[in-house]
């Protein structure tokens, strides 16, 4: 046997061991998802003990290093163990804007003592993270914030705003751009910073969303102490990173299904809510079309992760083409949330009176709405692509 | 994105060479000014079989090199950039694959002439002007020990002046695939002249009588047969699609840093822009399906006919998208015979009928899934 079978059949064994019964079906509801923190509370003991375990090993990150609280497994072996994962229905054990977003841009880009105090906690799901990138005269625009650091010698003075600061309200940590060099050029004076949301001077707002919770905030900062030693590289060089985390949020949000679950729903529902015709096909020919087309754009989209996942194991950098894949992922979200509720019908347009009749369906489908708009809109993302991919002349 | 094995990339390569060297689009243009008759230059495809391309998706045995779909697509994806006109898919692909899936004694006969260049073969499989394999009237009556064929069939890819034909007709319910000679005075053969300037023939024939040892396979194995056919064909009819889409699409980049209007490149236009950028991304994620579809094929999995549908399919209307925006974006030129855009969409509409739509396979994974 290869050692690579060897660690197939090691994985397979310890996975049948150690993954609780109840963590083993497909995520339904966002609560289904650990995100971890100071503040979370466990959906069920079996949730922590699945965390736990998992940690254990590193395989909530499995592919970090071993020092930095990862499980230090090569491409092929984290391969294996998503595998082994689906094989058995195992849910992620967690999901964070840590694990994302925030850590692989500490490994590339923080010293060793960032990485030692703040990588493990991500890893144990101990601290959770939020992002605090937008301002509201700042958001396609990114590299115009205007959120100050004023230079105090050991620490910054950081004053202004963000909002649609996701989970602002539940996290513990935020990484934030923040202009600290005010005489510099637009894309030289920002640096990244990471700080406690407990800091004074630190207040969170929450803001309702269409779809009827409030997962993100206004986040205000009044002088709010950040250490000098809280900058992730050098001063000014907070677009570079900000820009290289960008790729991998991308990246991770153009694969929501996996995380979130498939379309199996939406066949089963259009077959239940609309019946067959005595063909045996969808008795609403038109929108049988609309599924066809959908169907078909899925496959290519499922075949194209596996491609860029490939080419990213084998150490290659996605770069901008993490543009495409974040373009291609949530504008097919869109249309399979828009597919779930026309295909519900009548049915998925109601819900509990104290979430003002949104139910489930409506609730993911107007929440889709917001994945061509989270992480840089869909026409940045084509604009990206016209000038680092296809080099059509640009105006800037 | 994709990562290919160093094997891969040498073939790639040099079917990008040669094809841009040897069988560019001005030689569809020569063969379409001079009517060629065959709808390929012959020469051209005795070359393309000694660069071993007729030869890859037959067994050592049979003459072959076995290099399955994967590189066969990829040889492919390079004739669809270039236009280049050869019997390829019918002879290499199609004919190739179903003397192999039936694997009698034709296959040790007609395998060598195929990988060398020597015999041209088409499948007479189409009767409508739509690809049904379900409804197939085409009649072989059992006679003996033999049987007596009646086909009208149309568009027969290369069918004209082909060194044999493979015939689908049902005997009751089972399905025959059978080798015809079309020399036979039953055979009537008449040329189709086709929008691509490539040979599509309407065959008819009429009581013809066949041997048994006609029959590929046995009638029980006859409906396998050619689903595998078809699906190889469809799989490397999808590279040869992709690479009109790729060559459409890089070539319509290009012009849009040329040309200026307004005093500055059209490509700084983001109405320009934006759409040539969704079009890329969905070029690339085809390109992935396409590439699953015929890795699936090669391994045998259980997903090969499903994805190959899919990528046939997705193809389909990204190459037409890419076609249609190349002439639009190319304004009034663009309408002209003077550049090669016209005859990319040409071959992109055939493409499309060819071994069916998207609407016919889209039909079919939804069956599937119970829809
Ligand atoms: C659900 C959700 C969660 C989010 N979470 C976070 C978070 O955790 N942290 C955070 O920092 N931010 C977060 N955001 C904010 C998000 O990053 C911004 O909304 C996004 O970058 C767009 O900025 P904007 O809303 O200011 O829109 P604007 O920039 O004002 O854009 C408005 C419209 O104009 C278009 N447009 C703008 N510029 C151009 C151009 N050059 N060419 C063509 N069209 C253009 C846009 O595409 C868009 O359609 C979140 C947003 C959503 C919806
Ligand atoms: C069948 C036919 C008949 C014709 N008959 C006549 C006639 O009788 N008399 C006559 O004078 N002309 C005629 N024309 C010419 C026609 O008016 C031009 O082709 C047309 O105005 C486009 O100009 P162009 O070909 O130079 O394309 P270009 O201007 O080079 O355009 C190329 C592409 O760039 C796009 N583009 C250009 N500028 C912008 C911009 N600012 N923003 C976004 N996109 C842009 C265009 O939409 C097009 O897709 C005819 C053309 C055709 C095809």
């Amino acid at each position: 046997m290869t050692t690579l079978e060897e660690f197939r059949m090691e994985t397979r064994a310890w996975l049948e061991d150690n993954c609780p019964q109840e963590m083993r079906k497909p995520v339904t509801v966002e609560e289904d998802i650990c995100w971890g923190g100071r503040n979370w509370t466990f959906k069920s003991p079996a949730q922590k003990q699945w965390l736990e375990r998992m940690a254990e090993r590193g395989w909530t990150v499995p592919s970090w290093p071993k020092e930095y609280g990862g499980g230090g497994l090569s491409g092929d072996e984290v391969k294996i163990l998503k595998e082994e994962m689906t094989r058995i229905n195992a849910m992620s054990p967690l999901e964070s804007f840590g694990i994302w977003m925030l850590g692989p841009a500490l490994l590339e880009y923080g010293s060793h003592e960032q990485k030692l105090e703040h990588l493990p906690k991500i890893a144990r799901g101990e601290i959770r993270w939020c992002q605090g990138y937008s301002e509201p005269g700042s958001g396609s625009d990114l590299a115009s914030v205007q959120t100050k650091g004023v230079d105090m010698g050991d620490h910054f003075l950081v004053s202004g705003q963000k909002i649609w600061t996701s989970y602002a309200d539940k996290a513990d940590w935020i990484f934030a751009l923040v202009r600290t060099e005010p005489d510099a050029k637009k894309h030289k004076g920002i640096s990244f910073l990471l700080f406690d949301m407990t800091s004074e001077g630190v207040s969170t707002k929450p803001i309702r969303l269409i779809s009827g919770s409030s997962p993100f905030c206004e986040t205000f900062f009044d002088e709010v102490k950040v250490p000098m030693e809280n900058v992730v590289d050098e001063r000014g060089n907070g677009w570079t990173i900000a820009k290289y985390l960008l790729t991998h949020e991308r990246e991770m949000v153009s694969n929501l299904d996996a995380i979130f679950g498939g379309s199996a729903g939406l066949y089963e529902t259009a077959a239940e809510s609309i019946g067959l015709d005595e063909t045996g096909r969808l008795d609403d020919p038109l929108l049988r079309s609309d599924i066809g087309d959908f169907l078909v754009d899925e496959m290519a989209l499922t075949a194209h992760l596996a491609t860029a996942r490939d080419f990213h194991r084998a150490g290659n950098q996605l770069g901008a083409r993490s543009a495409e894949l974040k373009y291609l992922g949530t504008e097919l979200n869109k249309r399979r949330q828009s597919l779930v509720v026309q295909a519900g019908g009548l049915e998925a347009l109601s819900g509990p009176e104290e979430n003002y009749g949104i139910g489930s369906q409506s609730a993911s489908w107007l929440r889709s709405k917001g994945n061509s708009i989270e992480g840089g809109t869909s026409e940045i993302m084509l604009s990206i692509i016209s000038k680092a991919v296809l080099r059509l002349p640009s105006l800037g | 994105m994709e990562l290919f094995s160093s094997e891969e990339t040498l073939l790639k390569d040099s079917a990008a060479g040669f094809m841009s060297e040897h069988a560019p689009v001005h030689a569809l243009r020569d063969i379409r000014d001079q009517k060629e008759a065959l709808g390929f230059n012959q020469e051209l495809h005795k070359t393309l079989a000694d660069m071993g391309w007729f030869g890859m998706l037959l067994p050592e045995e049979a003459g072959g090199y076995d290099f399955g779909h994967r590189s066969a697509g990829l040889v492919a994806e390079e004739m669809g950039r270039n236009l280049t006109a050869s019997p390829f898919l019918s002879t290499a692909v199609l004919s190739a694959i179903a003397l192999r899936q039936a694997n009698g004694e034709h296959l040790s006969e007609w395998g060598p002439k195929i990988a060398s260049g020597d015999a041209v073969i088409a499948l007479a499989i189409d009767e409508g002007a739509k690809h049904n394999p379900s409804r197939i009237k085409a009649t072989a009556e059992p006679d003996g020990n033999g049987f007596v064929l009646n086909a009208r069939k149309r568009a027969v890819f290369d069918g004209y002046n082909a060194d044999r034909l493979i015939v689908v007709a049902k005997t009751g319910a089972e399905t025959g695939l059978f080798l015809v000679d079309p020399s036979a005075a039953e055979v009537e053969i008449e040329r189709n002249a086709m929008l691509d300037s490539r040979n599509a023939a309407n065959i008819q024939i009429t009581n013809l009588h066949l041997d048994g040892k006609d029959l590929l396979c046995p009638l029980e194995d006859g409906a396998a047969v050619l689903e595998a056919t078809l699906r190889s064909g469809r799989a490397i009819a999808a590279s040869e699609q992709l690479g009109v889409a790729r060559e459409v699409a890089e070539r319509t980049t290009a012009y849009l840093g040329e040309r200026k209007q307004f005093g500055v490149p059209i490509g700084m236009f983001q109405a320009l822009q934006h759409r040539l950028a969704d079009l890329y991304c969905q070029i690339e994620q085809t390109a992935s399906l396409i590439s699953a579809a015929q890795r699936a094929i090669d391994t045998t999995s259980d997903s090969a006919d499903e994805l190959t549908r899919a990528a046939k399919a997705k193809v389909a209307k990204v190459s037409r998208t890419a076609t249609e925006e190349a002439v639009q974006m190319h304004g009034g030129i663009g309408m002209t015979d003077e550049v090669d855009v016209g005859l990319f969409m040409k071959r992109d509409r055939v493409l499309t009928e060819m071994l069916g739509d998207s609407a016919h396979h889209v039909d079919a994974l939804l069956k599937k899934r119970g829809l």
